[in-house]
């Protein structure tokens, strides 16, 4: 279990201190995929640097499995971030090691045997698929091929944590599937408790069980995926989970009404049973539904006529079948 | 070619002053490295961006590099020649100009050896330090290995600026092709002698250019 209490982060620079991150208080349980997303600058990438004390906070504490790691020796820290893995959006593999010697790196730090160490190395880079490109070097392999020998390389101390920043962003997108499904597929085997930075909404929706959006420094709101994305309530939260530039543009003036599904009420054909049932034409003008493990969340926003008694009856049916609803305008 | 040209490469003293340049430019380089590249490695690491900064040390040693780089070679030779004698027990010949030639090239070779362990990616000594790599292992298992390319071109720069103070070292009693070149070709007017030196230098700095440079191909990977 992680712990972030209290932390803040404040850099002096010649303009002046700059307070990167303020009062974040934050608990990874084990055994999930724990996301924090936010924009540029918002100061995600510090706060991923002070769990393994990368950057030092200046207030606050960071607690893994009960011990604080502020108060840890150098020497001490040193074999902490040994069991803490992390992979980083520019790969950073050593250039001049080839695959097999990136992922002995650790293992050579850690003061395991050499024999030990490259048959440990040989199990992981079969697990991430690169067992053909063994000798290569950094420089023959795609971007996605680096990430991968970077999750080995990661893996290569059985860390209980795994910590990813950005890891995706340099990806293209089928890439950025794959190494997500990685990723995913060793949380559940190997129990890994992985804890995700991203700017990127996808990235959260597909592999991350908990969630905290970051926003100027602070924590704006965290929980489930499923409830922060079924019903972002920070302004952030709504910015990044609904973009709000698609919708206004849609909206012309006339009465529109934002449909919430959550998960429950997607299975059934809302849309169609409201027409069937009304008898009133609606226009779909914007509808973004995601597959959040297995079930359906998202919105859609619907243009009513302009006349009330045709829109009186939607409401009423949505009113009396407990769908909930916004009104737009 | 002259007289002169046929008696000394008949006695031998021409091939005993490419011996004794190559002999000289050699040993300077490599003892310049012993120096030079902990001084080099301590450079950048101390700085304030690197991986352990002591500022203090670090400005110290940079100003005292600073001001052995900033006294041209002619005169530092002059100046430490006294020192070279103290050391190997004369201020004449090679061994003499041996010790000011390392004086002078050691501080050039720390700031070679500098800006090449600068160049490596902050990136990759991020994730060193993310694995809890110590300092110490940083530099033996990142800094030095990744920089290895880098570092060996900037030794053929430093051996063949070192090549060139020798021939400096021949005006004040050192042995070598500057000698010569001074002695039998300035000197006595023997434009033949002067030429054949200035081809033999050419010659010698092409073949360490050439394998520096193949050696640092080879060994960077980076290249595919």
């Amino acid at each position: 279990m992680i712990e972030i209490k209290n932390l803040g982060k404040t850099f002096k620079t010649s303009f002046g201190t700059v307070k990167a991150l303020d009062n974040i208080n934050l608990t990874i349980s084990d055994g999930e995929i724990f996301g924090i997303i936010g924009l540029s600058g918002a100061g995600k990438s510090t706060l991923v640097r002070c769990i393994n004390l990368l950057e030092r906070p200046t207030e606050g504490d960071v607690v893994l499995d009960g011990k604080s790691l502020t108060a840890l020796s150098k020497k001490e820290l040193l074999k902490v971030r040994q069991s803490i893995g992390m992979i980083f959006q520019g790969f950073n593999l050593l250039e001049q090691r080839n695959v097999l010697k990136n992922v002995c790196y650790p293992l050579e730090i850690a003061g395991v045997k050499k024999a030990e160490a490259e048959k440990k190395a040989k199990e992981l880079i079969e697990l991430v698929g690169l067992s053909d490109r063994i000798l290569s070097y950094p420089s023959q392999l795609s971007g996605g091929q680096k990430q991968r020998v970077a999750i080995a390389r990661a893996l290569a101390t059985n860390p209980k944590y795994i910590l990813c920043d950005e890891a995706t962003s340099a990806l293209d997108p089928n890439t950025t599937q794959s190494i997500l499904e990685l990723l995913k597929q060793i949380n559940k085997t190997m129990g890994v408790t992985i804890v995700v930075i991203t700017h990127e909404m996808k990235v959260i929706e597909q592999i991350c069980d908990r969630v905290a959006v970051i926003d100027n420094s602070k924590i704006a709101e965290f929980g489930k995926v499923s409830t922060v994305f079924s019903s972002p309530k920070s302004e952030i939260a709504k910015e990044l989970i609904l973009p709000k530039n698609n919708t206004n543009a849609c909206i012309t003036g006339k009465k529109s009404i934002r449909i919430v599904f959550d998960g429950e009420k997607s299975r059934r054909s809302v849309i169609a049973d409201m027409i069937l049932s009304t008898q009133v034409p609606v226009n779909i003008m914007f509808a973004d539904t995601k597959d959040i493990d297995g079930i359906a969340y998202g919105h859609m926003i619907l243009e009513l006529p302009d006349d009330d008694v045709q829109a009186g009856k939607i409401f009423a049916y949505l009113d009396s079948n407990g769908i909930s609803y916004e009104r737009e305008v | 070619m002259s007289e002169m040209f046929h008696s000394l490469w008949q006695n031998g003293i021409i091939q005993t002053g490419i011996w004794e340049t190559i002999y000289m430019t050699f040993i300077s380089t490599l003892v310049s490295y012993a120096i030079g590249l902990p001084m080099g490695i301590m450079l950048s690491v101390t700085d304030k961006d690197g991986i352990c900064p002591i500022l203090w040390l670090n400005r110290i040693v940079g100003f005292i590099v600073n001001i052995f780089r900033s006294i041209p070679f002619i005169i530092l030779m002059v100046a430490f020649l006294p020192v070279a004698k103290l050391i190997v027990g004369t201020s004449l010949g090679n061994r003499a100009m041996v010790v000011v030639l390392i004086i002078a090239a050691a501080p050039y070779v720390a700031r070679m050896v500098e800006s090449s362990i600068k160049e490596v990616d902050k990136g990759i000594i991020e994730a060193a330090q993310a694995m809890g790599t110590s300092t110490p292992k940083i530099i033996l298992k990142v800094l030095i290995p990744e920089a290895k390319p880098s570092l060996i071109i900037g030794s053929v720069i430093s051996m063949v600026t070192i090549l060139s103070y020798s021939a400096m070292a021949g005006s004040i009693g050192g042995g070598g092709l500057g000698k010569i070149a001074i002695s039998y070709g300035y000197q006595r007017y023997n434009d033949d002698i002067t030429w054949f030196c200035v081809v033999i230098t050419i010659i010698i700095v092409q073949i360490i250019q050439e394998f520096g440079g193949f050696l640092a191909h080879k060994t960077d990977k980076r290249i595919v």
